[in-house]
């Protein structure tokens, strides 16, 4: 019987195969007495050998085919599997208490994880905690006889089902059969999303039900530009949508036409289409795309794929690769954004009330001063490999900005007076995400060299509204006028002050904003890679002037998110 | 029995990628190895046994081995301690 599910659509394409279920199985066992102790270490041993033999093979596959650094976690889980004490102490504990294994390693298990959770002084440690769960896991399967899913040992084409896929899920999948996803949770800025957009493949997110809709090897069709999904789907369906599927090729393919030509409005004004990039990694999607600039370069990487801090030359390879990468084309890479939503296993940050309202991004920066000129002096000299522009999140004051830049400017002389090759000319400019610097940008444009709006975080703040807290996602409103005339004070005073302003959240690729964006004389839209060519596209059927009418009657006239919203389907057919 | 005792001078201690090192050195041998910090002893070829320790700058540690290649195995966890710089 074919079914429905509606979601979130994430991630534009249309793809079928059949579904592969990354679901964790039932763990679940009863305690049981045991008289023939020989025959439980004997049945621990069997598990143990079994684990060890599946790791090995996991490890191997990921090791190919997505790398060395991704495959090195199943070490730390082998070395957990081997280790004399972990294994010793379930045997002696069947031995001693005469309970079955499943019961003991549970015991043990749980031991050990607090023991390193308890290690509050050093965060590594704790996360070992979670190594431990992930073998226990593992060696509990065995145990009991029942699979868990190894996506790294995909070997045929699929779309993944989850619940939810967070960044070690997705690290596991092979890029070359998964076509699209299909997960429980999530909405368009969650983790499953941006990962499918960077992977250029479909997805719905927020379905609710996917998991317990969806049995493993069902035929299933991802309609990521339609945000729906189809179980076991009759002939006329998969008619339709690989139809669908065959007039989205097309108009991929039209949009790829677009993609060595500049970025021009119907009546000849140019404009920049960017890519926002999480790691070097990323370069090679932006140049394909017809990026012509990367907006925003996230470095969060360098420091959350990390077990300690990274060095100054880590650095400097990642900046040097991702500006050699666009050889030559404007690379913005955005200081340290850590804190808020984004930890440090290495770096406790205090528990806070509001984090997302605490001690993160340039704050950090700005206190923890070796930490910001190791990145900046990666920078630098990084900067003679390309075109880079560096730009300081969460700026609130004009203090900040001079502050920041004042070390900017030390690190930048040391770096000249030693010999060290540096760019003439970098761009240091700042993220315009703080309400109280939107207001006071004329201020700020004397200082900065451009502005670059991040309207998550800008629409956050504005409304006071967690953008995470469903209670108040209603609130979440990037076209009303209030964050509409936000944004053009902020470009207002760059271009007073004869600066650039770019804008590089999703709302730069999104096509109700972007009218109104051209109409209020944003310079750069930085958005997921995947993004730019259909963007490209519209703003070639747009024309400056009459977007100037719309974006005006939307700062002015507008009352309401929607307002803006109708205003602009009316007046580009949309 | 060999037994020598060391001075922990690494900032981080001995923690993830030094303790990782060291397990390997002991592994290597068929001698039992053991660690002793603060009057508890855990076997050096256990990466949690090592890691539960918590072993912190400024400690004083000592490793102990017995068995045929007793001697060697010392050496090799010594040579170790001090390529990490774990100690002097």
């Amino acid at each position: 019987m074919t079914e429905m599910l509606k979601g979130i659509a994430a991630s534009d394409g249309i793809a079928r195969a059949k579904a592969y279920l990354l679901v964790q199985p039932d763990l679940s066992f009863s305690k049981k007495s045991i008289d023939d102790v020989q025959a439980e270490v004997d049945r621990l041993h069997k598990a143990v050998a079994a684990s060890s033999a599946e790791l090995k093979l996991v490890r191997e596959t990921a090791a190919k085919s997505l790398g060395e650094e991704e495959a090195q976690v199943f070490d730390a889980h082998m070395m957990i599997l081997d280790d004399p004490e972990f294994v010793g102490a379930i045997e002696s504990g069947i031995k001693d208490k005469k309970v079955n294994a499943e019961q003991v390693l549970s015991d043990v298990s749980a031991n050990f994880i607090q023991m390193f959770e308890a290690m509050t002084d050093n965060p590594y440690m704790q996360e070992r905690a979670a190594d431990v769960r992930d073998v226990t896991k593992r060696l509990m399967s065995h145990l009991l006889g029942v699979t868990l899913p190894n996506p790294s040992l995909i070997d045929e084409e699929v779309i993944i089902i989850a619940h939810d896929l967070t960044p070690s899920d997705t690290a596991q999948l092979n890029r070359k059969y998964v076509k699209g996803f299909i997960t429980d949770l999530g909405g368009r800025t969650s983790h499953s999303a941006i990962m499918a957009r960077s992977l250029e493949i479909p997805a719905i997110v927020g379905t609710e039900k996917a998991t317990s809709e969806i049995k493993e090897d069902q035929m299933v069709i991802v309609d990521g530009n339609g945000g729906v999904g189809v179980i076991d789907p009759s002939v006329d369906d998969v008619k339709k949508y690989d139809q669908a599927a065959k007039d989205f090729a097309a108009q991929k393919a039209e949009w790829e036409k677009l993609k060595n030509e500049k970025t021009i409005t119907k009546d000849g004004k140019s404009f920049i289409t960017a890519a926002n990039i999480g790691t070097p990694n990323d370069v090679p999607a932006a140049v394909d795309n017809g990026a012509e600039a990367v907006g925003l370069f996230r470095s969060e990487f360098l420091y959350m794929d990390s077990a300690e801090l990274p060095t100054e030359d880590e650095q400097f390879k990642a900046y040097k690769a991702a500006l050699e990468g666009m050889n030559g084309k404007q690379v913005v890479v955005r200081t340290m954004d850590i804190g808020g939503d984004k930890h440090l296993s290495y770096l406790p940050l205090p528990e806070e009330m509001n984090p997302f309202l605490g001690y993160r991004a340039i704050r950090i920066s700005l206190d923890r001063q070796d930490i910001f000129r190791t990145q900046l002096r990666a920078l630098l000299r990084a900067s003679h490999y390309g075109n880079l522009a560096i730009m300081f999140p969460m700026i609130a004051t004009v203090n900040e900005f001079k502050q920041a830049k004042a070390i900017y400017e030390e690190e930048r002389q040391k770096l000249i007076d030693a010999g060290t090759p540096v760019a003439d000319k970098i761009e240091v400019g700042m993220m315009m995400e703080i309400p109280a610097a939107a207001v006071i940008a004329d201020k700020l444009a004397k200082y900065a060299d451009f502005f670059s709006i991040g309207t998550n975080d800008l629409i956050q703040y504005s409304m006071a509204a967690d953008r995470g807290n469903e209670h108040v996602s209603y609130l979440y409103q990037p076209y009303n006028p209030s964050i509409l005339r936000l944004v053009k004070r902020t470009i207002d005073a760059a271009h007073k002050e004869g600066k650039w302003a770019g804008m590089c959240g999703e709302a730069a690729g999104d096509p109700i904003m972007v009218p109104v964006l051209l109409g209020l004389g944003l310079d750069e839209y930085s958005m997921s890679a995947t993004s730019i060519l259909k963007i490209r596209s519209l703003m070639r059927r747009l024309d400056t002037a009459d977007m100037k009418k719309i974006a005006d009657q939307a700062v002015t006239e507008a009352e309401t998110n929607e307002d803006v919203i109708n205003l602009v389907k009316k007046a580009t057919n949309q | 029995m060999e037994k020598r005792d060391f001075h922990i001078i690494a900032e981080t201690g001995i923690h993830a990628r030094p303790a990782t090192l060291l397990v390997q050195a002991a592994s290597k041998f068929n001698s039992d190895v053991n660690l002793e910090y603060k009057g508890k002893s855990v076997n050096l070829k256990s990466i949690m046994g090592v890691m539960s320790l918590g072993v912190g700058q400024g400690a004083d540690v000592s490793i102990s081995a017995e068995g045929a290649d007793e001697a060697d195995a010392i050496n090799a966890v010594a040579d170790t301690m001090k390529k990490e710089g774990l100690a002097d």
